[in-house]
């Protein structure tokens, strides 16, 4: 008889612990919650390093508004206020289709040229089970140049205008702070000046970002031309901050380069930094929500 | 001795209609509004995948929610709350542990809607404060539904609000807490 009491004791003592454990942590009856893989995001605050396409895609069902501008050379003085009396700007629009697809379009004042681009990213940097440590994209863009025929004698075809640029961005977020990517480049013209120039260049840019706080990043952006590029024109570098206000991103820089696309800022940069020959500029985005999110 | 047998048994018997009485959720909804006052834009989100269980017999309660489930009407609001204000990758989670503490008044088998005063330790953005407030219990047809809306001040929880967002992002969020609840068994 003894014997049964105790048991009965025991048992009781037990099941009244695990309901005492059992209050303590309510939220472990549920179990544990299953890892998910999770896609890195804001690697950059914008879909541009400053020139360069970056790693990162603006949300599905938003738009981008882009207002780039690029100043005159700073070693103008204040005879023309560091140039910034002079300003070459271009405008556009970017579309985000899916979380790793967007498009945009764009006219620049320089050439009165119209560019268009689609980008795709077919791996994503994530982590969580599955994960990957890259994001892998992929850029398609056609330019076609505004102005006037430089040779109205030469049989001239519409072509003749365009060129083409396909970009590949190979990046990893590091951490919250330091994003860096590579970015190989071919730029390809219809038609170019000199018939010794070539139609191809290719370069190879690497961007990336320091972040300083929460609304403030460090960036840069550098193209070096491997093969091509004639003699008067430079391999391209931006430095710049980006600075981050609610709905606005404002990315303000110093290059070298004036081109606002590929085109024309991997091959007609006619800048060199080390004649002092930079100007100031800014591009501002403007991100609107086309499509609400379904609640 | 035949009335410590009995005794044990009832002790016994308690103890395991306690673990019958425990009420959960993995799919409650919690919304925040901190829209300051004339903002053209809503700050407004709501989470769906808020985990909850309540202990009938105690009135002890936890809940859990994922920061980066808190969906928004923009999608860049939505990636700004969880990069630099509630910093979600580095806190995932928030989280409330209290109890209801007029829970002998709340009879969760019986069909009608009580009033609860809930209190406990609300942990966000890494910082845990005690809030206290009124909720409401609802049971119809066996259907157990918690409620409840409280404040907090942001700045409690190291939530930063720039000045420069100020005319849109209020300094307090009001928070909306509703779970339909199930027996857990």
């Amino acid at each position: 008889m003894r014997q049964s009491i105790k048991t009965i004791l025991l048992l009781a003592l037990t099941s009244f612990n695990t309901a005492l454990q059992a209050q303590d942590d309510l939220l472990g009856l549920l179990g544990e919650d299953k890892p998910k893989k999770e896609y890195i995001k804001a690697a950059f605050k914008s879909s541009r390093v400053i020139n360069a396409h970056s790693m990162e895609f603006i949300n599905p069902g938003t738009m981008d508004f882009r207002i780039l501008h690029r100043f005159g050379n700073i070693d103008q003085g204040l005879k023309n206020f560091f140039g910034l009396d002079q300003a070459s700007m271009r405008m556009g629009f970017d579309f985000g289709l899916r979380p790793n697809l967007m498009a945009g379009i764009g006219r620049s004042t320089f050439k009165k040229e119209v560019d268009a681009f689609i980008k795709y990213a077919p791996l994503r940097q994530s982590k969580g089970p599955g994960s990957f440590p890259v994001t892998v994209a992929f850029v398609g863009a056609v330019t076609v140049d505004g102005l006037p025929w430089a040779d109205p004698t030469r049989q001239n075809y519409f072509t003749s205008r365009m060129a083409y640029y396909f970009s590949a961005i190979i990046g990893r977020k590091f951490n919250d702070a330091f994003t860096l990517q590579v970015t190989p480049t071919v730029v390809h013209k219809n038609l170019v000046q000199l018939q010794t120039d070539p139609n191809d260049i290719i370069g190879i840019g690497v961007g990336g970002r320091l972040k300083l706080n929460k609304r403030m990043a460090f960036t840069w952006d550098y193209t070096h031309v491997l093969d091509g590029l004639p003699t008067g024109y430079y391999n391209p570098l931006s430095v710049g901050l980006d600075i981050e206000t609610g709905g606005h991103v404002f990315q303000l820089h110093v290059s070298n380069a004036t081109g606002m696309n590929e085109r024309a800022f991997i091959t007609e940069t006619t800048g060199q930094w080390g004649k002092g020959e930079i100007r100031m500029g800014f591009n501002l985005s403007r991100m609107f929500q086309l499509k609400k999110k379904k609640a | 001795m035949n009335k410590f047998i009995t005794l044990s048994l009832l002790l016994i018997g308690i103890c395991s209609s306690a673990f019958a009485q425990k009420y959960f959720t993995k799919n409650g909804s919690i919304s925040f509004d901190a829209t300051a006052p004339g903002s053209p834009e809503n700050i407004t989100a709501d989470n769906r995948t808020v985990q909850c269980v309540i202990d009938g017999a105690t009135g002890n309660m936890q809940f859990k929610a994922s920061m980066k489930a808190f969906t928004f009407e923009r999608a860049l609001m939505q990636e700004h709350f969880n990069e630099n204000y509630v910093e979600s990758d580095k806190f995932p989670d928030a989280k409330f542990a209290g109890s209801i503490s007029n829970m002998s008044a709340i009879a969760m088998d019986k069909d009608g809607s009580y009033p609860a005063t809930v209190k406990g330790k609300l942990t966000l953005h890494g910082e845990t404060r005690d809030v206290e407030t009124t909720g409401k219990v609802t049971v119809a047809k066996g259907k157990v539904t918690a409620t409840a809306n409280f404040s907090v001040l942001l700045s409690d929880y190291k939530v930063n609000v720039p000045s420069l967002v100020s005319d849109k992002v209020s300094k307090t969020a009001k928070i909306n807490v509703s779970c339909g609840l199930e027996p857990l068994k």
